[in-house]
């Protein structure tokens, strides 16, 4: 078992303004399964892209040593050749070719351009029967389900003769018999001498099938684990992934908590294009004034689509509960509805959802509240300026002027933008979603000091974060989501990261 | 200096469009040796393309909407046969027979506007096909014939001119004073815009820029003028192209309704969590269209005083052009109401100059063509330089 396949050593990656990987080590034995654990924006996706040439070399400082040979790999094809081939969290298959095209996608069997039909199903159903699935080889690939999917996707790996196979969250999307089925798949491989990186969530999961562990946080290596000769738990391996100590990182504030300002009751939805799919179940939450309550959780555990699905029914489908405002029921059947009560929705996708790009920053800022800046439906450009103008200097803005595109802004700035946007329609309630994701140290500290001053002033404020010390830093009390359900509630003074994680990991 | 630098290089767009258009115009007064400019032919120049401005402006919403409509020349077809059995055949007066074909404009996009906005089917599959069915009916009402000739006062829409109510002898003396009126407006609206910015305390462009400006604008608008006049002075319809161009460009750069349109096509996703009734917008944009493409196609019939099965031919194609020439963007929520008609502009000189100097028709088509081709590549790469 010494016999090392694979050496990552002091990668160091930057992207503008954030530094993603910092002197990070990783080393994979030959014929293991290593399994790469660490919360949202560790780093893990950012390492195996990396290592499977998605940046390519000369983007990322430090070595690879792949098979005992320093490898530069320019793009995925020539880390394919070797062998490595990585499975991503989103799979990649498209959904109107059938299971035999996309297996050999791009590696099509046949000469001169003309496609050999029988050899590809031939070869596709013995890598069907590798990887047990019954299907035909010509079935679509949009008729089968995820776990087969996935499947499809691991067959389509051991076409290209792959010795290190890198899974991205293979289990999040799939149900616990198909999770089963992969994760023997898995142990099978290990015996033929394959090796697999795991990226996963699931800890259970990891520490079944994992031969060692390594810890990411904060885009550095903190430990590697031996599960074969040290007894590990989960909760040791929490403690790896959490244990960063808060620092200075969040502004201070007096919470000054009024009455309960909104509130949601036995909320329900279903997914906006499968109408046979709920994705959230039964949710009740409310928010008092002057309050931040954070509602944590894994990404994809159905935050966004509540946020999304209260405010203007912006997504979904046969939604049915409650909405309360200062404790009268309000009905939010659209988008300029929801303003109207006073919601406003700080969207977690800023550049799709939250900002028109190619239009300068002031419109951007009016665009929800134009009736404030216009008479009778005619804008009055002089106070458009005007307002732009005050919020970006309360909110710091840095910009040449607010005739700037917004497309040319920072994300930090793009994102004060958008708060900007937002608090211009004077709400009460401001649902903020992941609002610092992909911004740096400081932008993040205005960010927060703006929530800070927004509850001050009385607003009932929900923040969405996948980041742990986030929530802890400024919340007050916080509500844990998995799958689509709350599955705990904690006063802001009792949380801890583990307890949250527990939560997290309950469904 | 640098703040004129600035501005100009953050205008290049707009500036760049009406230096293409005067350099256009300047070439093709050389080579044509001067008959280009002589004012029959500029009074013919605004006739013949008249009807493709007017299908320009609503076109340029349609496109900043991220939308297209290529149903539009069928439309003004159809509405034209409409009028012609309206007025020839049943002796309806012209002013409902106007109003009529117009709101047959508006029910022919609202009609195209329900699929698209609320059936979310691609408004290039709801306009091809309105282009299939409204040519089909066109063809059925008038049977294949033309109809003719139309009432005296309904030509008069694009062939006559306005009264010359000072009855000027050699010269045409009310478009002169129409012109030295507009001069006027035109710089009390720069001074009191600029009196505004003042009294906010934001920047303003220094005065002697600003006197220079209003000097080159009113030589223009007068000299333009003195060449109407020269003629029979100002078509009607060039009175109604103005009126067009002043309430359009109002809607779409004063009210929220136009800001609402650039915001849908910018970025809908983004529009629609804002507030803005992403569908309601794409309906009324379609609406709009279908009116526009209905007076469009009057104003057509009015000036071949007669309606044929194969009026309309093409005309969206040269709508649709005029405005990526004018520099709208393909992907729309980019564009302005002035640009369509520069583009227009631009299309018209060069028809009509290649036509002076003897360019073959065949030869025109490629030419434009490749104008075009050039006009949206030069904009993309402007775009690409400035991120």
């Amino acid at each position: 078992m010494d016999d090392v396949i694979l050496e990552m050593i002091d990668i160091t990656k930057t992207f503008p303004g954030v530094k993603a990987l910092n002197h990070v080590n990783l080393q994979v034995q030959k014929g293991e399964i290593h399994a790469l654990v660490g919360e949202n924006g560790a780093g893990k996706s950012t390492l195996m892209k990396v290592l499977s040439g998605v940046y390519p070399h000369g983007t990322y400082t430090g070595d690879i040593h792949y098979q005992g040979k320093l490898c530069e790999f320019k793009n995925i094809k020539e880390s394919e050749k070797l062998g490595i081939v990585i499975i991503h969290q989103e799979l990649a298959l498209i959904p109107y070719l059938s299971i035999e095209e996309n297996i050999f996608l791009g590696n099509e069997q046949g000469k001169y351009g003309l496609i050999d039909w029988h050899a590809t199903t031939m070869r596709t159903q013995k890598l069907l029967a590798t990887v047990g699935l019954k299907e035909l080889p010509s079935t679509l690939v949009t008729n089968i389900g995820v776990g087969k999917q996935q499947l499809v996707e691991i067959a389509k790996a051991l076409s290209k003769e792959v010795e290190l196979l890198i899974l991205d969250e293979p289990t999040a999307a799939l149900n616990e018999d198909d999770s089963d089925n992969l994760l023997k798949l898995l142990l099978e491989f290990k015996k033929q001498g394959i090796s697999s990186i795991i990226i996963s969530h699931k800890l259970n999961e990891i520490s079944r099938i994992a031969d060692s562990i390594t810890v990411l946080r904060d885009g550095a290596t903190i430990e590697t684990l031996n599960v074969r000769s040290d007894h590990i738990t989960e909760d040791r391996i929490i403690k790896g992934m959490v244990g960063r100590e808060l620092t200075e990182l969040y502004p201070k504030r007096d919470a000054a908590i009024g009455d309960i300002i909104f509130e949601v009751k036995n909320w329900n939805v279903y997914h906006h294009l499968h109408s046979d799919r709920k994705v959230i179940h039964n949710v009740n939450f409310h928010v008092k004034q002057g309050e931040v309550v954070g509602i944590a959780g894994l990404m994809g555990a159905g935050r966004t689509e509540l946020a999304m699905s209260i405010f203007g029914r912006s997504y979904g489908q046969k939604i049915s509960g409650q909405i309360y405002k200062n404790g009268s029921e309000v009905h939010l059947k659209n988008v300029s509805k929801a303003i109207e009560e006073g919601i406003a929705y700080v969207t977690e996708d800023r550049k799709q959802y939250g900002l028109i790009l190619n239009n300068d920053i002031k419109r951007n800022i009016t665009l929800a509240n134009l009736k404030n800046i216009a008479n009778h439906s005619v804008i009055d450009d002089n106070k458009e300026i005007l307002v732009a103008e005050k919020s970006r200097q309360q909110m710091n803005i840095k910009c040449s002027s607010v005739l700037q595109n917004t497309g040319n802004l920072s994300g930090g700035n793009q994102q004060k933008v958008v708060l900007s946007k937002w608090i211009f329609t004077e709400p009460d309630v401001l649902i903020l979603d992941e609002p610092t994701r992909g911004i740096d140290v400081g932008a993040k500290f205005e960010i927060y000091s703006i929530i800070n001053k927004l509850a001050k002033d009385g607003k009932g404020i929900v923040l969405i974060s996948s980041e742990l010390p986030e929530v802890l830093g400024m919340c007050d009390r916080i509500y844990v989501m998995s799958e689509g359900s709350i599955t705990g509630e904690i006063a802001g003074a009792e949380a801890s990261q583990e307890r949250i994680m527990k939560y997290v990991m309950s469904k | 200096m640098e703040t004129l630098k600035l501005m100009f290089k953050s205008n290049i767009r707009e500036y760049g469009m009406v230096i293409a258009l005067v350099s256009i115009v300047l070439f093709f007064e050389i080579v044509s040796k001067g008959v280009l400019l002589q004012p029959l032919n500029v009074t013919n120049l605004i006739q013949q393309n008249s009807y493709i401005l007017v299908l320009a402006i609503g076109m340029l919403l349609v496109i900043v909407a991220f939308q297209i409509d290529l149903s539009v020349g069928s439309i003004a077809a159809f509405v034209g046969a409409v009028s012609a059995i309206l007025m020839i055949d049943y002796h309806i007066g012209v002013v409902p027979g106007i109003l009529i074909s117009l709101l047959i404009g508006g029910l022919a996009g609202a009609f195209q506007g329900y699929w698209v906005a609320y059936f979310k089917i691609p408004g290039f599959i709801v306009t091809l096909a309105g282009m299939l069915i409204f040519r089909g009916l066109t063809m059925t009402a008038l049977e294949g014939q033309s109809k003719a000739p139309f009432p005296e006062v309904f030509q008069k829409m694009s062939n006559g001119f306005i009264p010359d109510v000072l009855s000027g002898t050699s010269i045409h003396l009310t478009t002169l004073v129409v012109g030295i009126i507009l001069t006027l407006v035109y710089i009390y609206f720069e001074l009191s815009h600029r009196k505004a910015k003042l009294e906010y305390n934001f920047e303003v462009i220094p005065v002697r820029f600003l006197a220079a400006k209003l000097v080159f604008v009113g030589v223009a608008i007068n000299w333009f003028m003195y060449l109407l006049a020269s003629y029979k002075g100002i078509p009607n319809v060039l009175i109604l192209l103005f009126i067009l161009i002043v309430f359009y460009t109002f809607i779409t750069t004063k009210t929220v309704i136009g800001r609402h349109i650039y915001a849908l096509g910018g970025n809908e996703k983004a529009a629609k969590l804002s507030g803005v009734k992403t569908e309601r917008i794409v309906f009324w944009v379609f609406v709009n269209m279908g009116v526009l493409a209905a007076l469009s196609g009057l104003v057509f019939a009015a000036r071949l005083n007669a309606a044929t099965p194969k009026a309309g031919t093409g005309f969206e194609l040269d709508a649709i052009a005029a405005c990526f020439i004018g520099g709208a963007s393909t992907a729309g929520g980019i564009g302005v109401v002035m640009g369509a008609i520069i583009g227009g502009l631009v299309m018209g000189v060069m028809n009509n100059g290649m036509s002076l100097i003897g360019v073959t028709i065949d030869m025109q088509q490629t030419i434009k063509g490749l104008v075009l081709l050039l006009a949206v590549a030069f904009d993309i790469y402007t775009k690409s330089k400035q991120s």
